[in-house]
């Protein structure tokens, strides 16, 4: 099976953020960057079907120039190579425009199986991979918390507000992987060494312009300040009288 | 005056808080909504459409409405023959998995989980969150039609008169991909992203039997979920459904209280937003307090029992 494991560099959980001089996005100087969460997920989820099923796992990335040490972290999961394109806007692509892009890649590349994250924890739209799925005409299945695959289709579990819906579908599909899909093992020295000899090429694209404008940037306005109503179990009745008539959520 | 096609989610034939919230989002922005509903009980929801401006209801029937993809062709038909210049779901789990899709076939960006809408110039403007609320920002789109998916507990909900007329459609082709069960959750729990009421604890809680306190607590307020911090959830002691911050779910709800949870930056990105907060955690420098409109310095143990006891009589008495 060919399987595709999308990622994205995104800022550590960590990060706080800072607003850019234009007042039109994030300063990244204070960013320390790591593979989102979720799409190594994606990767491991992608190395185990592999191992299930055969095939290889290519790791595809539109990002920045400097990302090569979170690609070889993928690599260091099991990944069999690497397929980046280098794009000086990585940072501020809308989630159509990235989703064009990948698409056209990922017809290139002829995916079978499609993995991502369920949403990149920068901008959160948790579009991209539906996205790509609908211009590439593929089968698509979000949120997945458990997965069961056939060279055909296969069956997956997803996460709603509602329970855990069931899910038919059929290849080539994309799935978004969420949190407890898969056990994410860490990479061994051997892995990491392994990971530097896999080959990451290098490859043009096709520039899609985004549709998003950013008017303006702004950090959350802080909250009026708050106070401790007292200690211990005996501060309960000023914060159930607070509550209901400061508050008036009682 | 601009159409805006709000796809509202339905079960069984009552209606989702979230899709009445959608609808009060295009009010509010000045547009007209066209809801679409789809599946089992989709005419009844419909006719029990009671929201401000919604003059017309599309109902879709038949298999693609158990198919995510089928059924975001049909409402990407809907918004193209309506002339319709925007498309909104709520940013829950199905309308996060829907609009997208729908974008795509529009070929317009998506904008997720906003949380404000107003025309700008001769289009719309919307403020959604980046890096989970860490930073605002004021969005455009070029589109033709604007897509969105409106946060939850952040719209008002417009009360209207009269009874929309009815389009049913049918959806033959039954999609690429088919939802053929859902495991419901018990009736009374409700998700941490819905409910008004969220009851979070953390690693203060000792050990997994330690959220005891707080599912009483949830349950003494009787519309309240329960949520947890990313450490327990990495201990395993709650599932990540529950988890609130950046690696889980952002909430907004009207009164949340957060139990032993110090306070992470990825943490308080997930619930900043909260109408009230309250916190309670026996270290007085937590980082919890500076977000909490109410603390209560003390042991978890003691303090909750004694609230969930508070709370209960109060009920009782309503």
């Amino acid at each position: 099976m060919n399987i595709v494991a999308c990622v994205k560099r995104v800022p550590s959980t960590e990060a706080s953020a800072e607003i850019s001089a234009d007042g039109k996005g994030l300063d990244p100087k204070n960013f320390q960057y790591i593979v989102s969460f979720y799409d190594d997920v994606a990767v491991e989820q992608a190395v185990q079907t592999k191992a299930q099923l055969g095939g290889e796992v290519t790791v595809l990335t539109l990002g920045s120039a400097d990302g090569s040490k979170e690609i070889r972290e993928c690599l260091a999961r099991g990944a069999d190579k690497a397929v980046v394109m280098v794009d000086e806007h990585w940072a501020d692509r809308d989630c159509r425009a990235t989703a064009k892009i990948l698409a056209a890649k990922i017809q290139e590349l002829g995916a079978d199986l499609v993995t991502m994250g369920k949403v990149a924890t920068d901008r959160d739209n948790a579009a991209v991979g539906p996205m790509t799925a609908t211009y590439l005409g593929y089968a698509c299945v979000t949120n997945v918390v458990g997965l069961e695959l056939t060279e055909q289709g296969g069956t997956a579990k997803r996460e709603t507000e509602a329970g855990i819906e069931t899910v038919e579908f059929s290849l080539p599909a994309v799935i978004t992987c969420d949190k407890g899909l898969v056990e994410l093992r860490r990479p061994g020295l051997k892995d990491i060494m392994a990971a530097k000899k896999k080959p990451t090429e290098e490859v043009p694209f096709e520039n899609v312009e985004n549709q998003a404008q950013v008017v303006q940037a702004n950090l959350p306005a802080p909250r009026k300040e708050g106070r401790i109503v007292g200690e211990g179990p005996d501060a309960v009745p000023a914060l159930i009288e607070a509550l209901r008539n400061e508050a008036n959520v009682l | 005056m601009s159409n805006f096609v709000v796809f509202v989610e339905q079960v069984g034939g009552k209606l989702r808080q979230s899709g009445l919230e959608c609808l009060g989002a295009a009010a509010q922005a000045g547009a007209t909504p066209i809801a679409a509903l789809a599946g089992d009980g989709a005419a009844d929801a419909a006719a029990a459409l009671n929201a401000q401006g919604v003059q017309t209801a599309v109902c879709f029937d038949g298999p693609g409405t158990q198919s995510p993809d089928a059924l975001a062709a049909g409402l990407a038909e809907v918004v193209k023959a309506k002339g319709a210049q925007g498309f909104l779901a709520a940013a829950s789990a199905h309308g996060r998995d829907l609009a997208p899709r729908v974008a795509a076939h529009l070929d317009a960006v998506l904008f997720a989980d906003i949380t404000g809408l107003e025309s700008a110039g001769s289009g719309y403007q919307v403020t959604r969150p980046w890096l989970a609320g860490k930073a605002i920002a004021t969005l455009t789109s070029s589109a033709d039609v604007l897509c969105a998916t409106t946060r939850l507990n952040v719209f008002p909900t417009l009360p209207g008169s009269g009874t929309p007329s009815v389009e049913t459609q049918t959806l033959s082709d039954a999609g690429k991909a088919r939802i053929t069960g859902v495991e419901s959750k018990a009736a009374a729990k409700l998700d941490v992203s819905e409910a008004s009421v969220v009851v979070s604890g953390g690693r203060g809680l000792k050990e997994a039997e330690g959220f005891g306190i707080i599912e009483e607590l949830a349950s003494a307020f009787g519309d309240a979920a329960v949520g947890a911090s990313r450490a327990v959830v990495d201990l395993g002691w709650r599932p990540h459904s529950e988890q609130v911050g950046q690696t889980g779910k952002t909430v907004s709800p009207k009164l949340y209280i957060a139990v032993g949870i110090s306070g992470a930056i990825q943490h308080l990105a997930g619930m900043k937003t909260s109408g009230t907060i309250v916190a309670i955690n026996k270290d007085a420098d937590a980082p919890i307090f500076k977000v909490a409109d109410y603390g209560i310095v003390g042991d978890a143990f003691e303090v909750v029992p004694a609230l969930t006891r508070a709370v209960a009589e109060i009920k009782a008495q309503s």
